[in-house]
């Protein structure tokens, strides 16, 4: 059974380039702006869009992320609404892949059975969950699954080769190599360190390895994307939204023109990359 | 048979997967996933290697000052079968203190700080990081980072930063770094949050002294190995000095480190009530309290699943108690699990009554508790005088409250 990430994976290898994966937070500030800025995302040139659930303890997340969330849950957000957002995206868009990212609570809340059902029929395509290692697969990864819904992996610099089988094991879709310790939104890492790190993983799987944690330029997409099947995008776009909100929460610009003014050049820097197996 | 069968031993969890029964697990980043492995191989070895046994006996009783004391609440007895003529029951039960306050640092936190700070030297780990509430587990995180020459940062709720002032500067003196939270309302649900951030960032040399019997596994178990000395010794005491065991237990529930360590050693025992009391802060009925256990559902939350304060939409609520150490919107796994088995009965106290506890026991016992302890103070003062006199309770007086003094004087409406 294959999945539109597995399709459009598949579809940018024949090109020859890595994909631009762009994470943007799920109704920050408001759900129709952030609708607008997700329907706004492929023609700026995303390939694969990470839809964020917010949580109201992101223990993962750096600053611009946490406030991300914050506005979100705010402006009312909810796990329903962030369903019903990618439902409303899917209307106009049977390609772009959807993936939801986020922590287990809400989901666990809304139960397991009922939310895959229901986000299966709202169009989304994979699932990261944090807080989720190989050790929970039975909470959810297993029955997403057999659901026919992708469960993309975390893997990080302390993912070493004995355990790296383990967190492939139950792995689809694509790999996500977190490149650094640490929080969203810091440094970018060592790019040389990360290449070795890919090369590393693949030495494991067959399946695509997306890099993120760190990727704010078009150039810093453009290196990253030398080495790897896919440059993950997050907190620049975060900032970029923030940036256009004024101290009370008001739109100084248009949130989805900036983010997509941003992904522009991003796509630009990540076409710019060949990848290594197509040189 | 409608009743599900009691298992043999409520004393044999977590199993293999860090599970009290639907409760606890490992749900961390996997960034956080090797290191969690490591320290349970790490406290595996670690809890039958006699040599380590013997250092950490060795500073619980000569830098701890172990064993602490059971001691006869006699003031308060004698005030509570007055309580009990006056309504005409003619009652009351014996009780007794299990003195935590008395240990160095002020509460029962260092037991598990010097438990966990040799951990750490074994693994070769380079800095300490910890959470505070009230601040109890700062200062005796602070205290063994000193003691073993450590740097050590202290994440705190700035809400807590401000009522807790006496123990920020205590830890200041240590030679810690306090970093004040701002993040939600500023209290420990959010101080765990950011160490959480830090550990993740620094896992190469850092070691997250996680303070409460909560967390991923193995933090619950091994928190409550070196939280069960209170438990152990106080039912050797009381086989020492009343010829027999406790019909009560009582202790206050916040994350529920001083709880689960009294109440380990005597869950096998059925016919020691146990009961934990929660934060009920200004009443249960709407937002105001941190009973997760009375008033809460099971979620996910730090590490494991437990019961939290939560909305329909799973977002963790923020909870409020006066005493800084409860004010928590989660509590232990084993708890949950204690609570759901019907072992453990865990009951409410509000902020009033803890106050109320609080200014009792000072004046009939010259004993300044701590908030948290007042609470389960309080709800002896409820049952005692309808106990009978030949009965006996165990409070647990899990920390000393000179650190609440501004929190009291405030609420009193006093100036000092």
């Amino acid at each position: 059974m294959t999945t539109r990430i597995d399709r459009r994976m598949a579809k940018l290898k024949s090109e020859g380039r890595p994909a631009l994966v762009t994470y943007f937070m799920g109704g920050d500030p408001d759900y129709d702006t952030s609708l607008a800025i997700m329907k706004a995302l492929p023609g700026a040139g995303s390939d694969i869009i990470e839809l964020g659930m917010p949580f109201s303890d992101p223990m993962a997340d750096g600053p611009a992320i946490q406030a991300a969330g914050l506005r979100a849950l705010k402006g009312g957000q909810t796990l329903v609404k962030t369903l019903k957002m990618a439902s409303a995206f899917r209307a106009g868009d049977d390609e772009t892949p959807i993936v939801l990212m986020g922590y287990y609570n809400p989901i666990y809340i809304y139960g397991v059975d009922r939310f895959l059902a229901d986000a299966k029929a709202s169009g989304i395509d994979g699932l990261i969950v944090v807080d989720l290692p190989p050790e929970m697969d039975e909470e959810l990864c297993i029955p997403a699954l057999k659901a026919g819904v992708n469960f993309i992996r975390l893997a990080t610099p302390t993912t070493d080769d004995k355990r790296l089988p383990k967190v492939l094991e139950n792995t689809s879709g694509f790999v996500y190599y977190v490149s650094m310790t640490g929080i969203t939104g810091s440094a970018l890492a060592d790019t040389a360190k990360v290449a070795a790190a890919v090369k590393r993983i693949k030495g494991h799987t067959a399946l695509p390895v997306c890099v993120g944690f760190g990727v704010k330029t078009a150039e810093q997409a453009r290196i990253i994307g030398a080495s790897a099947d896919g440059v993950v995008v997050g907190t620049a776009i975060v900032n970029a939204v923030a940036n256009v909100l004024g101290p009370k929460g008001e739109k100084t610009a248009d949130p989805a023109e900036a983010v997509a003014t941003l992904v522009s050049g991003l796509a630009q820097g990540v076409r710019s990359a060949r990848l290594a197996a197509a040189e | 048979m409608n009743k599900p069968a009691m298992p043999n031993s409520f004393r044999t969890g977590p199993d293999e997967q860090g599970m009290f029964g639907i409760f606890g697990g490992r749900f961390v980043a996997e960034t956080l996933m090797p290191l969690i492995l490591d320290l349970e191989e790490q406290w595996n070895k670690a809890k039958n290697d006699p040599e380590f046994k013997a250092e950490l006996q060795n500073l619980s009783t000569h830098y701890a000052g172990r064993p602490s004391k059971l001691y006869f609440a006699e003031g308060l007895t004698k005030h509570l079968r007055e309580v009990s003529s006056a309504k005409g029951l003619g009652g009351g039960a014996k009780v007794y203190f299990k003195r935590e306050d008395l240990n160095h640092t002020g509460s029962h936190k260092i037991n598990n700080c010097l438990g966990q700070i040799l951990l750490a030297k074994r693994m070769g780990k380079k800095r300490i990081i910890a959470e505070t509430g009230a601040g109890q587990h700062g200062v005796a995180s602070a205290t063994v980072a000193a003691r073993f020459g450590y740097p050590c940062v202290v994440y705190m709720g700035a809400t807590d930063v401000a009522r807790q002032s006496p123990n920020v500067f205590r830890m200041k003196l240590l030679g810690a770094e306090v970093r004040p939270v701002t993040a939600g309302h500023g209290t420990l649900k959010d101080a765990m949050n950011e160490a959480l951030r830090d550990w993740v960032t620094n896992v190469e040399d850092t070691y997250y002294l996680i303070g409460t019997a909560a967390g991923p596994h193995p933090y619950p178990e091994l928190v409550r190995d070196f939280q069960s000395v209170i438990g152990s010794e106080a039912r050797a005491q009381m086989l020492e000095q009343e010829g027999r065991l406790p019909d009560t237990i009582i202790a206050a529930v916040g994350g529920g480190s001083n709880a689960i360590g009294l109440f380990h050693p005597f869950l096998d025992d059925n016919d020691v009530r146990i009961i934990g009391v929660e934060a009920g802060g200004r009443g249960l009925d709407g937002v105001e309290h941190c009973a997760s256990m009375s008033a809460g559902s099971p979620g996910v939350l730090h590490g494991n699943r437990t019961y939290l304060l939560q909305n329909g939409d799973g977002q963790i609520l923020d909870g409020h108690s006066i005493s800084a150490g409860l004010d928590y919107p989660g509590v232990g796994p084993e708890h949950s699990w204690l609570r759901d088995s019907g072992r453990v009965e865990y009951v409410p106290i509000l902020d009033d009554e803890a106050l109320e506890a609080f200014q009792l026991t000072t004046r009939v016992e010259g004993i300044i508790p701590a908030l948290e302890s007042a609470h389960a103070i309080a709800h002896a003062m409820k049952i005692v005088p309808k106990m009978d006199k030949d009965q006996i309770v165990i409070v647990n007086l899990s920390g000393r409250g000179d650190k609440d003094v501004h929190t009291v004087a405030k609420m009193l409406g006093m100036e000092i």
